[in-house]
């Protein structure tokens, strides 16, 4: 079972305390962007396997949004940080690189 | 090859079962070939059957990296229906299920096609209205399907309890022609039909990337070197996003874990598939006596063929509410598939921005079920370069033009 650390009330919850929310850090394209611009916003996914960022909804607790880095080949998570970070935090990421060596970096 | 019949019994047993030979050859790959399909699950391989039959194209290369039907072939509950909501999707689906009544005889192989019926029970009152639509939708649309009464469905199975503490039964969208087949088997009779063409179905062979030339591809690099072809079609389920990307596109897919689980065999006691969407689980017998039960998609990104334990909980608490009698069964084994949903539940069956490279999946948690209508639409859009009438509304453009063809609350649950 995925156990992820919500960042603002700092309880470990397990997978039946939180609702998944899919893909983190999405450019939002609105009016007046391109066609394709609003098309990959809206429906392209990266879908890795391996490193994802992803959002996750700490729903049967404080009920905020935080987002998690997670492996999606082995459910290993890498760690959780708030959702008002508009790119994942340096240390997780160098957290990441070093069990990861072969990862391409966040993209 | 030896065809199947009563007669080859006959011989056979005459002289010990020495003669039957291998059902497919396991060659190794060509320099190059007409057409590489990726992927030798049940779609993958119908492709390539009909591309032979339908089109005379058998210089033909099916390229799998585990074995042959392991993946979500192997692992689906083998329901087969085509009681859709859309149009598109009736006509795809139920060009399958025609298929698979005749599909045993037209692949000498039996694939145990059991058309015994499939009932979708509705539980609110919202689900009535739902599923009087349907029947009124597959009605236009010429799938024969109706709207059963709560006594009929007791009829039709016994051992169901219509006046559940939550939800009691309110009726049931009811497929009379829906059934099961035998998973394993459709795929083994496809490859069977296809080897016997002459095409080569390569096993243990990973495609690294994909090779273009002006913006045509021109093969694929795998663990058994380059393999040169004309056309190239991506039939891979979970991991279509992976191949996409070496072929340089992004897809409208995510991969999340769909799990199924069997019981312990018991005498026969359901002679239909039911399917409670309300509660989340469905239902039914194999020949060997295991129930087979399935349920909803956990809901993130999981590449790891495993799913989160609170879903079977779920299941089986719905499917124990549904069938009291199945609350002592023990389960026998329980296992996961990664499926690749898209934003409106249904498949993709399109061109590429990659030139002569074509991808059918999105199939998500029912691709079993369409595995001949699949094959013989994709054969159609690989052979001719564009789809024909059952593949033109699934193009990947649907997206970006808002053509979505809306399953979601047609299907509800994992089917």
């Amino acid at each position: 079972m995925l156990t992820l650390e919500c960042p603002y009330c700092g309880v470990k919850a397990e997978e039946t305390e939180l609702s998944p929310g899919y893909e983190a850090h999405l450019k939002r394209f609105g009016a007046g962007s391109s066609d394709d611009d609003y098309e990959a916003y809206m429906f392209a996914r990266k879908n890795p396997k391996g490193v994802h960022f992803e959002r996750w909804r700490h729903v049967y607790g404080c009920g905020k949004w935080f987002l998690a880095a997670r492996d999606t080949a082995t459910l290993e998570v890498f760690g959780t940080y708030p959702a008002q970070s508009k790119a994942p935090p340096e240390d997780l990421i160098a957290r990441i690189k070093a069990k990861r060596p072969e990862w391409e970096g966040y993209k | 090859m030896t065809r199947y019949s009563v007669f080859a019994i006959a011989k056979e047993a005459l002289r010990f079962h020495q003669g039957w030979e291998r059902a497919w050859r396991s060659p190794e790959p060509k320099k190059s070939y007409d057409v590489v399909i990726v992927g030798a699950g049940g779609h993958g391989l119908a492709t390539a059957y009909y591309l032979g039959k339908n089109f005379g194209i058998t210089n033909v290369a099916i390229i799998e990296k585990g074995w042959l039907g392991g993946g979500n072939t192997g692992r689906n509950t083998t329901i087969i229906r085509s009681n859709y909501l859309q149009d598109p999707s009736a006509a795809i689906y139920e060009k399958a299920r025609s298929l698979y009544e005749g599909l045993s005889q037209d692949l000498n192989y039996n694939v145990m096609f059991s058309p015994r019926g499939l009932l979708m029970l509705a539980q609110t009152h919202h689900e009535v209205r739902g599923y009087l639509r349907t029947v009124h939708a597959n009605m236009l649309q010429g799938v024969e399907t109706s709207w059963i009464e709560p006594a009929k469905v007791k009829e039709l199975v016994p051992i169901i309890n219509i006046d559940g503490p939550r939800y009691p039964v309110l009726g049931a969208l009811y497929q009379a022609r829906g059934g099961t087949a035998r998973h394993d088997a459709v795929a083994w009779g496809y490859a069977r039909a296809c080897s016997q063409m002459g095409m080569d179905i390569i096993q243990q062979c990973e495609v690294k990337g994909v090779t273009q030339e002006n913006g045509q591809v021109t093969g694929v690099e795998t663990t058994k070197g380059h393999i040169g072809t004309r056309k190239l079609a991506i039939v891979v389920a979970g991991h279509s996003g992976q191949v996409a990307e070496m072929a340089g596109f992004r897809l409208p897919v995510e991969a999340v874990a769909l799990q199924a689980l069997v019981s312990e065999p018991i005498k026969p006691c359901i002679d239909v598939v039911v399917m409670a969407n309300t509660v989340h689980g469905y239902l039914s017998q194999s020949d060997k006596g295991e129930l087979v039960i399935g349920g909803g998609t956990d809901g993130f990104n999981n590449f790891t063929q495993r799913g989160s334990f609170q879903h079977i909980e779920e299941t089986l608490r719905a499917l124990v509410e549904t069938f009291p009698m199945i609350s002592r069964l023990k389960m026998l084994r329980q296992w996961g598939g990664i499926v690749d949903m898209t934003g409106d539940r249904s498949p993709i069956l399109s061109k590429t921005p990659l030139g002569n490279c074509f991808i059918n999946c999105g199939w998500g948690t029912g691709g079993f079920k369409a595995i001949p209508g699949s094959g013989w639409a994709m054969a159609e859009l690989v052979a001719k370069g564009e789809p024909g009438p059952l593949a033109a509304a699934f193009g990947m453009d649907r997206f970006r033009e808002g053509r979505f063809i809306d399953e979601s609350v047609a299907a509800g649950v994992a089917h």
